[in-house]
């Protein structure tokens, strides 16, 4: 059997990371490795600094203390404060991804589906109208979407469509790491049972890290491996996310779970 | 004549350095839009301001002007702004392309060939390329900076899934010497190959959004495009009605209410030299008669 | 022979955080080993502490101390200590579970529910189906309903999905919480042939059973959890 995750090195190192806004602490003390193709929930209320959190790990925030590595294709392990803003960029638009809560943050709204999906390929550098569309074509229907919708504007989708098609924007160009931050927070119950089981197929199939930020418990459980959950800037208790979930330790992760509407 | 209460070409000498700096910043960074401090010109934004204070801050006493709206010398915006250099730099003025040293434009370039020492402004009303696909400015001036250009693909991509090819017609995106992306203006694509290695400079000045930028002479311009959708020129597939040029980009005119129409060239100078040169097309027979109908 | 599962002091102590941080202690000394095709029956009455030993097993429940040895790819990993990558690495390819309930994604056929554990180790999908469908017929679910979520089936039909889903893989640990519950004589039958299966293939498993009947079928060794009992 293959034995894929074992023997690699990591992918992401968060160490000492925190965030302050003047006196006010966002977030701190936070470490952790993350592993290819491992899922890792952020768990927690609002307010807990999760989505500060997860604006460090992308590097879309600079810390105020701490650092984030990051392992490049080419296989060394990079400070990403160290990066040139070009090369950040780049991992953003190629080795990563980032589903937003809010489709309409990571689409272009008024832009055909095939050109949103399309996009990222563009950016890489493809130069052939037929190749392109025929990729964005693919994806399409890897997220369940009528391939026939290929020319409308998400803005004629509806909010699981939009979601779906965000993912396969994001996934196009084949990232190692994708960030999602409530993926699936503003839809039906419906629609999001549809969404979390096409994402856990396409994480498994790609072998995809992820680390997803939701306050709920059970996106955690069905999506991740590992848990983090965080209270007032800190993560206070971490472990693998059947284990928090079925025993947790810490008062504030009781209460969490505890506080699950029995299904 | 040079009225006496305006300062050589209208604007103050302090302006010109000021606006001569952009242009010099803009030429050696051939394609990168210059901020400037655009003032406020004795005509509306949209009639071309930005070219008028750039033609300004180049004219000299011995220049020569040419001023051409749509390829037309006689249009009232050409008019007006060729009057206004006469009247405040006294400078002499000219419909022929070639006998011009300074040449300002709108929408079009002049078909005969420019050659060295002769430069060519153009008016400019939006000169972020990217700006319908990004509305940040914060974000465009990053993008250049770093050379993510996707998106301008986005914009093609758009057309050919719409239209089945490329539909952009005018504004055409240009890659100048491998590096900025350029908005050429709203000059047709039949105008884009004329930018690539072109002797004459070419300046382009945007008033309203204070932006000067610039193809030094004999710079690399490319129009964009894709491998399996190459760029390709556009005309009518017509010979000039007056001239009987077939090489030259032309206005469809219409001629009454019934449908009629025709091509004639939008390059007025062109159409005339062709034309006295004994080049005969289609309605120039008798072009002084009356045509006789109802 | 080297026992697949080497359990040595193990204990486990709930504390109840919202009720004032009561101590509960559920058990402690706990140690008994597992050989390959051995099927150890775990007894004692309800509370004692049985379903907490699987999970702690299983690395479900943190183990507070002792050791939990399990061998894996040919060394022994205590999983007390284990790093939750080694733990998940375990669970894929060594230790299988079949839980009391079926906890699975909403919305997905059953077949795929089944044919999962193949899947996540590699087995190619048309293949994984038809083992998964396989299974299913074995244990008495219709075809008909294999392209439906198991969600809206009766409890017996989930449980037989639940084993089925545990047994399909090739894992050399089987833990198996009340696999007969819910189950007619029939079906409890067959679970019976497949743990003797499993028994020949060498696997080891760790069962909690209360049919007396089906207790005597399979066990190999009974171990009395209340001797666990930990002193409250």
């Amino acid at each position: 059997m293959a034995e894929q995750t074992l023997d690699d090195q990591p992918l992401l190192v968060a160490e000492d990371l925190g965030k302050n806004y003047g006196r006010l602490t966002a977030c701190r003390d936070v470490s952790f490795a993350l592993y290819p193709g491992e899922v890792l929930a952020v768990v927690g209320e609002s307010g807990s600094g999760k989505s500060t959190l997860l604006q460090l790990l992308s590097a879309q925030l600079a810390p105020s203390a701490g650092r984030v590595s990051y392992r490049m294709r080419d296989g060394v392990l990079r400070d990403l404060a160290e990066l040139g803003e070009a090369e950040r960029r780049f991992l953003f638009r190629t080795d990563w991804g980032f589903v937003h809560q809010d489709p309409a943050q990571g689409l272009r709204m008024a832009v055909s589906a095939g050109a949103n999906v399309g996009e990222r390929l563009m950016a890489v550098g493809w130069n052939h109208y037929g190749r392109i569309r025929d990729t964005a074509s693919s994806w399409l229907e890897r997220v369940e979407i009528d391939t026939g919708r290929i020319d409308d504007a998400p803005k004629t989708y509806s909010g699981g469509m939009r979601q779906r098609l965000q993912i396969a924007r994001n996934l196009v160009t084949e990232p190692r790491l994708v960030f999602m931050d409530e993926p699936t927070g503003g839809l039906d119950v419906s629609v999001q049972a549809r969404l979390l089981d096409l994402m856990r197929n396409l994480v498994s199939e790609l072998g995809l890290a992820a680390i997803v930020v939701t306050h709920d418990l059970a996106v955690a459980r069905l999506l991740s491996h590992r848990v983090m959950v965080m209270k007032g800037g800190r993560v206070i208790e971490t472990g693998l996310t059947d284990q928090v979930l079925d025993d947790p330790r810490e008062p504030y992760t009781q209460l969490l779970v505890s506080s699950i509407l029995p299904a | 004549m040079n009225a006496p209460t305006y300062n050589f070409a209208y604007l103050d000498e302090q302006t010109k350095r000021m606006i001569r700096r952009a242009i010099l910043k803009a030429i050696a960074i051939p394609g990168y839009q210059v901020p400037f401090a655009s003032r406020e010109m004795p005509m509306p934004y949209g009639w071309g301001t930005g070219g008028v204070q750039v033609t300004a801050a180049i004219l000299g006493p011995e220049d020569v002007l040419k001023v051409i709206d749509q390829g037309s010398d006689d249009t009232t915006n050409a008019i007006s702004i060729r009057k206004f250099f006469g009247k405040t730099a006294g400078v002499a003025t000219t419909t022929a392309t070639s006998d011009a040293t300074v040449i300002q434009t709108r929408h079009r370039i002049p078909e005969a060939a420019l050659h060295g020492g002769q430069i060519l402004v153009y008016q400019v009303p939006i000169p972020e390329p990217l700006r319908f696909l990004e509305p940040r400015e914060t974000e465009t001036r990053r993008m250049h900076a770093l050379g993510e250009y996707g998106l301008m693909h986005v914009k093609l991509y758009e057309d050919i899934a719409r239209f089945g090819h490329i539909a952009t017609a005018y504004a055409y995106p240009v890659k100048v010497n491998a590096r900025y992306v350029m908005d050429p203006s709203p000059t047709p694509k039949f105008d884009n190959p004329k930018m690539d290695n072109c002797p004459a400079l070419q300046l382009f000045g945007a008033g309203r959004e204070k932006r000067i930028y610039a193809i030094p002479p004999h710079t690399n311009v490319v129009s964009l495009d894709f491998e399996d959708h190459p760029f390709t020129r556009y005309r009518f597939d017509a010979p000039c009605a007056l001239c009987g040029a077939d090489d030259s980009y032309l206005d469809e005119i219409v001629t009454d209410d019934k449908g009629s129409r025709m091509f004639v060239c939008s390059d007025t100078d062109y159409c005339e030299s062709r034309q006295l040169a004994g080049h005969r097309g289609s309605e120039s027979a008798a072009p002084h008669k009356e045509r006789a109908h109802g | 022979m080297t026992a697949m599962i080497d359990i040595t002091n193990a204990e486990k102590t709930f504390t109840m955080h919202l009720q004032g941080g009561v101590e509960l202690p559920v058990v402690r000394g706990v140690s008994f080993h597992v050989a390959p095709g051995e099927c150890v029956v775990l007894s004692g009455p309800s509370g004692a502490g049985k379903s907490s030993i699987l999970k702690m097993i299983f690395g479900n429940y943190r183990c507070d101390g002792g050791r939990i040895g399990i061998r894996h790819q040919g060394t022994v990993i205590d999983l007390a200590t284990a790093e939750p990558r080694q733990v998940l690495s375990i669970r894929r390819s060594t230790i299988g579970y079949v839980s009391q309930f079926l906890r699975a994604v909403p919305r997905v056929a059953t077949s795929d529910v089944v044919a999962e554990p193949l899947i996540a180790n590699g087995v190619a999908r048309p293949e994984a189906r038809a083992r998964a469908g396989a299974l299913l017929r074995r244990l008495n679910i219709p075809e008909r309903l294999w392209a439906l979520p198991p969600s809206t089936f009766s409890g017996g039909e989930q449980q037989r999905v639940n084993i089925a889903r545990g047994f399909i893989s090739d894992l050399p640990i089987l833990l198996l919480d009340e696999p007969t519950a819910s189950l007619d004589a029939a079906n409890r039958a067959v679970v019976v042939e497949l743990i003797e299966e499993k028994k020949r293939q060498g696997v080891a498993m760790v069962a909690i059973v209360h049919d007396d009947e089906i207790r005597h079928l399979i066990a190999d060794r009974i171990v009395d959890v209340t001797l666990f009992a930990s002193a409250a």
